[in-house]
């Protein structure tokens, strides 16, 4: 009692040793990555895009149902329209292609706001389909626009995608053709947005807006009992989600440089996929989507060969995932070792020592 | 009379998707659970049909009439032994496992029965038609729309009358104290969603024989009996009725005004309920 005055402050942490560890290896791993095309070959890089920007879908899918309780099934509405509207600009404004990703970005943002006020009316599994038919009806709208390509779709102009910023010092650099070129651009673009994307949302779950959105999920009626907005918390997840998502889709696409309705609202690709991974790999958790992909990634190239029977075991490894280790291979990962990452949890420390009964 | 034809066909069109409608319909009203494969257990139902029929020879209402007590069975085990499990306070499970049923459910369709659209043979039925004056209307729509009607008459006979409907509704309300009255949920459970997919069978029959279907169309299928569900409000099967003639309705005006906007026009009549009635036109059950 008499030392109480003298109590050292006490700390509220979430690093960990796990995560200083983390840090490290993540500007290591990073930097590598940056530094891959000068000794990768182009399939690689063209493997390395493909997850890299699965990653970025699965994330964002993985902020939206694993962090902000919203489980979404029409995902693929803002990768077709940041990709529709990256196309836009190229085509009908006559943008570069890398800066009209923006746009692609900026759209999904837009149309989410629309589809927000629509699917907010619906709970749980209703919100579920009800962003999925959304998401139909934007394939149908951009299968009428003529403009666009219609329902059979259209390829980005020759000149645009030769023309593309970059390309040509990257060619240089590099000496290599300039489709090679533009596949290092891609890559490292995808790269960027993925480290970009994971550094925004741990920021986000460490900030003080991010403890409101965990005690929403965890108990919406008493997180509103300490002055949650839950609401507008609702809203920051799903913007943010689509803008991040709609800035996936349109690279996506720069990359493939050809796009129909059809494709770019695929169910499959851009959310069963996406599903699928953040299942596996551990929902609710950064580390879950990113063990997801590589996981993903490996059965793709052991599967691939067997066309349906690849679904089909991914479908049914997402229904024992989810009934055996709800929580993924993160989870069981973490339930063992007690490891986190990239930890949100806030721990106290300091203080007095005889406080050791709390 | 054209535009009498097509209001006409837009509401028989409706008892199809109210046939759709009406399984997931009584499955959420009794456990609150949405069953993201049933539009591929109706595609799977249509192909066990195609199968009893190309293998036996059978006329396809022999055919589903053998079909539907394997699909009772079907429907019962899939809740017994996987359903169940996922039901809880967490919305994740049941949607998760059951969207991973549903692309597992396409892919071994597609794996069995290839991409090719298959349909039912029909004989004269789908020919047929009777002549009401100001109009003539096919005999299959007709059926199907009085199936729908005599479907969810039946249920509804099932749901107030019978003492198992009563077991439906104790536990729809509370299935902690339906228990304790010597209800067994997971048993209700199981036996709801056996009979929605009896109520699956009749719709796969209708929808073999009206149009052609392939193991991708599961999922359209999934989405018309939804917002049927929608409009009509949770937990009323007259809703749902409602529900699946309003998007019949609007698909035909639709496609009468242009061909390519048949679909369109369905999801914007939902949209549409969704922005000025959100809890649907007869909304029963509260969630």
């Amino acid at each position: 009692m008499t030392t109480q005055t003298q109590t050292p402050a006490y700390v509220v942490t979430t690093q960990t040793k796990a995560s200083q560890i983390t840090a490290v290896a993540a500007c290591a791993l990073l930097a590598a990555l940056v530094l891959l095309p000068f000794v990768a070959g182009r399939g690689l890089i063209q493997d390395l895009f493909f997850v890299l920007t699965m990653l970025v879908l699965a994330q964002f899918w993985n902020l939206l149902a694993g962090y902000g309780g919203m489980v979404s099934i029409g995902q693929q509405a803002f990768v077709g329209m940041g990709a529709y509207a990256m196309f836009g600009g190229v085509i009908l404004a006559g943008i570069d292609p890398i800066p009209a990703i923006l746009l692609g970005g900026v759209a999904a943002l837009i149309v989410a706001i629309p589809t927000a006020f629509f699917a907010f009316r619906l709970q749980g599994p209703y919100f579920a389909i009800g962003t999925w038919v959304i998401a139909e009806v934007m394939r149908l709208i951009m299968a009428q626009t003529q403009s666009l390509g219609g329902g059979t779709g259209t390829s980005l102009p020759r000149a645009a995608t030769r023309e593309m910023w970059a390309t040509e010092w990257i060619a240089e650099l590099f000496d290599v053709r300039n489709s090679a070129a533009r596949d290092i651009l891609t890559y490292w673009l995808a790269l960027a947005l993925a480290a970009a994307s994971i550094a925004a949302i741990y920021a986000l779950l460490r900030s003080k807006p991010g403890l409101a959105l965990s005690a929403v999920r965890d108990n919406p009626e008493a997180a509103k009992s300490v002055g949650v907005d839950a609401g507008r918390m609702k809203w920051v997840v799903f913007l943010s989600s689509a803008f991040g998502t709609g800035l996936a889709g349109a690279l996506i696409y720069v990359q493939k440089a050809r796009i129909s309705p059809d494709a770019a609202f695929s169910v499959t690709d851009w959310t069963a996929y996406v599903l699928f991974i953040v299942i596996i790999g551990g929902i609710g958790t950064i580390e879950g989507p990113i063990i997801g992909v590589i996981i993903f990634f490996l059965l793709q190239s052991l599967l691939a060969d067997f066309g349906s029977w690849y679904l089909f075991t991914l479908g049914i490894i997402g229904i024992l995932v989810m009934l055996i280790a709800p929580r993924g291979l993160w989870g069981l990962i973490t339930d063992k070792t007690g490891i986190q990452l990239f930890p949100v949890r806030r721990r106290l420390s300091g203080g007095t020592q005889d406080t050791s009964d709390t | 009379m054209i535009w009498l034809d097509t209001l006409v066909q837009g509401i028989l069109l409706g008892g199809l998707y109210a046939l759709f409608a009406a399984g997931l319909s009584l499955v959420f009203g009794i456990m609150r659970l949405v069953n993201l494969a049933h539009g591929d257990l109706i595609v799977m139902a249509a192909y066990l049909i195609l199968l009893l029929v190309t293998l036996l020879g059978l006329s396809p209402f022999v055919a589903a009439a053998i079909a539907a007590p394997l699909m009772y069975l079907i429907g019962w085990g899939l809740q017994k032994h996987l359903l169940n499990r996922t039901l809880g306070t967490d919305i994740l499970p049941p949607l998760l496992v059951t969207f991973g049923l549903s692309i597992a459910l396409q892919n071994a369709l597609l794996e069995g029965f290839s991409a090719d659209s298959q349909r039912l043979p029909t004989g004269e039925i789908s020919t047929a038609s009777v002549d009401l004056g100001v109009m003539t209307v096919g005999v299959l729509p007709l059926l199907t729309f009085g199936s729908a009607v005599a479907v969810i008459v039946g249920l509804n006979q099932l749901f107030y009358r019978t003492e198992l409907g009563r077991a439906f509704r104790a536990t729809s309300d509370d299935p902690t104290t339906a228990s304790l009255m010597g209800i067994r949920p997971s048993d209700i459970f199981a036996k709801a969603t056996a009979i929605a997919m009896l109520v699956v069978t009749l719709a796969a029959l209708y929808l073999g024989m009206r149009s052609n279907f392939d193991p991708n169309i599961g999922p359209a299928r999934l989405i018309y009996a939804f917002q049927a569900v929608i409009i009509g409000g949770l937990g009323s099967l007259w809703g749902t009725l409602a529900g699946g003639i309003i998007i019949g309705l609007a698909q035909t005006i639709g496609a009468a005004i242009n061909p390519e906007w048949q679909i369109l026009a369905g999801h914007v009549a939902f949209l549409i309920v969704l922005l000025l009635r959100p809890r649907g036109l007869f909304p029963r059950a509260f969630d």
